[in-house]
């Protein structure tokens, strides 16, 4: 299976899941316009993976790391869609259309220029969806063009208070004020931690983390502050590549 | 004479510091506050040798920066007021964490002995520390003790004494990276014109981390060196890539990693109780129901006792009196004494013991056990609605108990702000008095259902005045950050000398004030001033809440206890039949009255002690406002509706 279509699944049951559903089966088949049974088949292989959690009849839910793969995709679509839309002038249904085709195709470099080109917008238009934050180590957006000198943004990560049960991630970095930042520090919380979590509260609540030899609860408004990377453990092929999908790939199929 | 030492223990929380506090000072301590600041005070001493010690317990904290009044008031005490020795107590379950706060004294150049504490616990969960392998590498002696079983304590006084009488400082300095270590001695080398009590490497090292306090203090005698530290900082960051303070924090942390993981020896963890009752304790769904039962079986213990208790208290109390008016008779005067001043004691013990006795002992075990952090965890979201975060919900829940304890419960929160909120939300929790009030009348007279309708309009309220009190009240609201401490078996000694000096502290805070108080209302009975009030009240009383006049006089005694608002209804009704005097919409509209109308006297002293009068009086004058105007709208509804 291809890259772009884990990518469309990933996003669909991200758009689910921010509306605090479970993504259903038949749900997905009706917004991907697939067969049920492709869906089911291809939910197995994202759970296989450790991107989603299905739990059977009520649907699928993403992981920290599923999510730090869809928050990419969901990104760039969204940003997309704003420049077609907004800057443009296209009609919505076209620039969401466009937007499905090209967010595959955008390099992570393409959508942080995007980003800052469009003066940082934080909604898609005539939606209520947020953009989701860029996963680069910035402060505000006026680092931003000098981190990307350094980083490709490939790299998979997301809030710590999307990793689920049993997830671990490792800290990458802290966004948010200086209190909160230096409480989490001084609990051990620096860069290159390995946090996982053991459990969670419900309704939102706080998580609890093992980090450190120790378990610390955390509220969720704090979770998020921290980015964690988690492992892509998908293979090579279908990971997308920071400088677009096809980069690259006429070589390495070269060679098998 | 013998040689006084002072020393302090330092450390984070949950690492069983009040454990060994108690252990060596037992009954000799005294727990007050921190001159001007409403931080907690536990000062104890011991003889031991021919030496007296004097141990200052400072508050649990993680570090030594200035996010809270407990890390501030700490290093202060620290760097000022020099202790002979710091006695660091760690704990060796989680070595690493506890040595990066470790680190940070050391940085203050003490003297200094580590207390690796809870070995045995670390033993069952497979992590064996080498002491003298970690006393190497930190350069101060380390003593391994397992506190709640007095076991090393002596050895540590010993080591204690040997550290105070030589010339040990610290033999080690601890390095952090390169890069970071070269800008800490330039910048110590330029702050070495200034005079502070403070070492120069710690201060450079505060610099660096952008530290508000060593900032204010050096730059007001050199603020030349602004320039230079904002450069440095630069530099920093631009090698590591992250801003100095968090550099600094990771390399400390680098360092407690590696002195970790030379000490200490790992082996496979023996399966244990207190994980399985862990996971059970904070599940979704299992956990609740756990507390649900906990909660309840404690408030219900604690009120079957208390009422048994009280019961047989009063009596003894009433045959005293009869004792009384049998030898002085039942003049004036002896009966003022009797009223003003006895009955004032009277109340306080009827009240203190039988509840607040049992009340403490409950919630110290709940604290020791580490099952108020379960509690804290799992009602995170519910206080988030009210703008604090799960610490806040133990506050409220001592509430229901006694509001005094509630409101000094308040000091878990770790800014002013929440404090301020979770107190002036904990003053509305029904506490013991009110509902025995609320029993007594309305559930007795009115209908069980009418009780409980009482009970969820207080909720009702709570909320909705958290939420508003949280929208007002300028400032951040604080996440949720704490350690969830493994399960362990409270300790006899320590839940008894918890409980008898806080009740010590209750005592000393509330008891002058219903004494006096009492007294004062007597005085004002005596020379005719109640009937002035009551008639001035009337209007408020009788025509917008619809009450008997005699309300009035009920109600300003309530102040008191409110409990007494029964008593004293009864006596000046002439009946305790309440059904003969008290309609039923008349009874649960007083019954609201008195659960909201103000925090009682007592609640009002720890509400003045923690955050001053301006704000304990804002507190107080809006709790009469609202029991007015809702009282009122509530009496005026229900006759509206037909209710007799």
């Amino acid at each position: 299976m291809s890259s772009e279509s884990v990518e469309e699944y990933l996003r669909a049951i991200y758009e689910f899941n921010e509306k605090g559903n479970l993504a259903k089966n038949t749900d997905l088949a009706k917004r991907l316009d697939v067969a049920p049974s492709s869906v089911t088949q291809m939910i197995q292989k994202l759970a296989g993976e450790g991107l989603v959690v299905y739990e059977p009849y009520r649907g699928a839910m993403l992981t920290g790391k599923g999510d730090a793969i869809a928050r990419k995709v969901v990104r760039k679509h969204r940003l997309l869609k704003r420049f077609l839309h907004n800057f443009l002038g296209l009609g919505s249904n076209k620039a969401h259309d466009e937007a499905d085709r090209l967010e595959h195709g955008l390099s992570n470099e393409a959508a942080a220029a995007l980003c800052k080109a469009l003066d940082r917008p934080v909604i898609s238009p005539d939606e209520e969806d947020q953009i989701p934050p860029c996963t680069l180590d910035v402060e505000d957006c006026d680092q931003c063009e000098e981190v990307r000198k350094e980083t490709d943004g490939s790299k998979p990560i997301t809030e710590l208070s999307n990793l689920k049960l049993g997830e671990t991630g490792v800290v990458a970095f802290i966004r948010g004020g200086t209190t909160a930042c230096q409480r989490l520090l001084d609990m051990g919380l620096t860069q290159g931690t390995a946090v996982t979590v053991v459990n969670a509260a419900p309704f939102r609540g706080p998580m609890e983390v093992a980090v450190r030899g120790s378990n610390l609860a955390l509220g969720r408004g704090l979770a998020s502050h921290v980015f964690v990377e988690v492992e892509d453990t998908r293979p090579l092929g279908e990971r997308f590549h920071p400088h677009g999908p096809y980069h690259g790939r006429k070589r390495k199929r070269g060679k098998s | 004479m013998d040689k006084r030492i002072d020393i302090a223990l330092a450390g984070n929380a949950n690492v069983g510091k009040s454990v060994v506090f108690n252990q060596l000072t037992g009954l000799h301590q005294h727990v007050g506050n921190w001159p001007g600041k409403t931080v907690e005070r536990a000062e104890g001493t011991l003889s031991f040798g021919g030496y007296i010690i004097n141990v200052i317990d400072l508050p649990g904290i993680y570090s030594l920066s200035t996010f809270s009044i407990e890390e501030l008031v700490s290093r202060e005490y620290i760097a000022i007021d020099r202790p002979d020795v710091i006695v660091n107590v760690v704990d060796a379950c989680v070595l690493e964490r506890n040595l990066f706060f470790t680190l940070q004294l050391l940085e203050l150049e003490p003297r200094m002995v580590i207390d690796l504490n809870q070995v045995d616990l670390a033993g069952s969960k497979g992590i064996q520390v080498d002491s003298e392998k970690l006393s190497k590498l930190l350069g101060v002696p380390v003593v391994p003790t397992v506190a709640t079983k007095n076991i090393g304590l002596h050895e540590l006084m010993e080591k204690v004494v040997e550290v105070a009488e030589g010339e040990l400082g610290p033999s080690v300095e601890i390095r952090y990276g390169q890069e970071v270590e070269k800008r800490i001695k330039e910048l110590a080398e330029a702050v070495s014109g200034v005079d502070t009590p403070y070492p120069r490497r710690w201060i450079a090292i505060k610099l660096l981390e952008g530290d508000d306090e060593v900032e204010k203090m050096i730059y007001a005698v050199q603020p030349s060196i602004k320039d230079n530290v904002d450069k440095l900082k630069v530099e920093i960051e631009e090698i590591h890539g992250h801003d100095a303070s968090s550099v600094i924090a990771d390399e400390r942390y680098a360092v407690a990693h590696r002195i970790t993981d030379k000490a200490s020896t790992y082996l496979i963890p023996e399966k244990r109780l207190s994980d399985q009752l862990h996971h059970a304790t904070s599940h979704p769904v299992v956990g609740y129901v756990f507390m649900a039962a906990v909660i309840l079986t404690v408030f219900y213990g604690i009120f079957t006792f208390g009422d048994f208790t009280s019961g047989i208290m009063g009596g003894w109390f009433e045959a005293l009196n009869t004792a009384y008016e049998a030898v002085f008779g039942s003049g004036p005067l002896p009966a003022f004494i009797w009223d003003g001043l006895i009955e004032g004691i009277v109340a306080g013990v009827t009240i203190a013991l039988p509840y607040i006795v049992p009340f403490y002992v409950a919630l110290s075990v709940l604290e020791d056990s580490g099952y108020l952090a379960r509690i804290a965890f799992l009602m995170d979201s519910a206080m988030h609605k009210i703008g604090l975060h799960g610490k806040g919900f133990i506050p409220l829940m001592l509430g229901f108990g006694c509001n005094v304890p509630a409101c000094l419960g308040c000091r878990i929160m770790e800014t002013d702000r929440e404090r301020l909120l979770c107190a002036f939300v904990a003053s509305l929790v029904p506490c013991a008095a009110r509902s025995v009030v609320i029993m007594g009348l309305v559930a007795e007279y009115v209908g069980f259902e009418w009780a409980i309708a009482l009970y969820v309009i207080d909720f009702a309220l709570i909320f909705t005045l958290g939420r508003v009190a949280f929208k007002v009240v300028p400032g951040e609201p604080m996440g949720l950050i704490m350690e969830m401490p493994p399960y362990r078996w409270p300790t006899l000694r320590v839940t008894a000398s918890k409980t008898w000096f806080k009740l010590r502290d209750f005592v000393y805070t509330a008891f002058p004030i219903i004494v006096i108080g009492n007294l004062l209302i007597q005085l004002a009975d005596l020379v005719g001033l109640l009937d002035l009030v009551q008639g001035l009240l009337s209007p408020v009383t009788v025509l917008w809440l619809g009450l008997p006049m005699a309300t009035g006089v009920i109600l300003i005694f309530g102040i008191l206890r409110k409990e007494l608002t029964l008593i004293l209804l009864a006596s000046l009704m002439g009946t305790s039949n309440f059904a003969l005097v008290l309609n039923p919409v008349q009874m649960f509209v007083f019954a609201f009255v008195v659960m909201v109308y103000i925090p009682c006297i007592a609640t009002i002293a720890v509400l003045v002690k923690e955050f001053g009068y301006k704000k304990a009086s804002i507190i107080t004058l809006a709790q009469i406002g609202l029991a007015i105007s809702l009282g009122g709208i509530i009496f005026h509804t229900l006759k509206f509706l037909g209710f007799p």
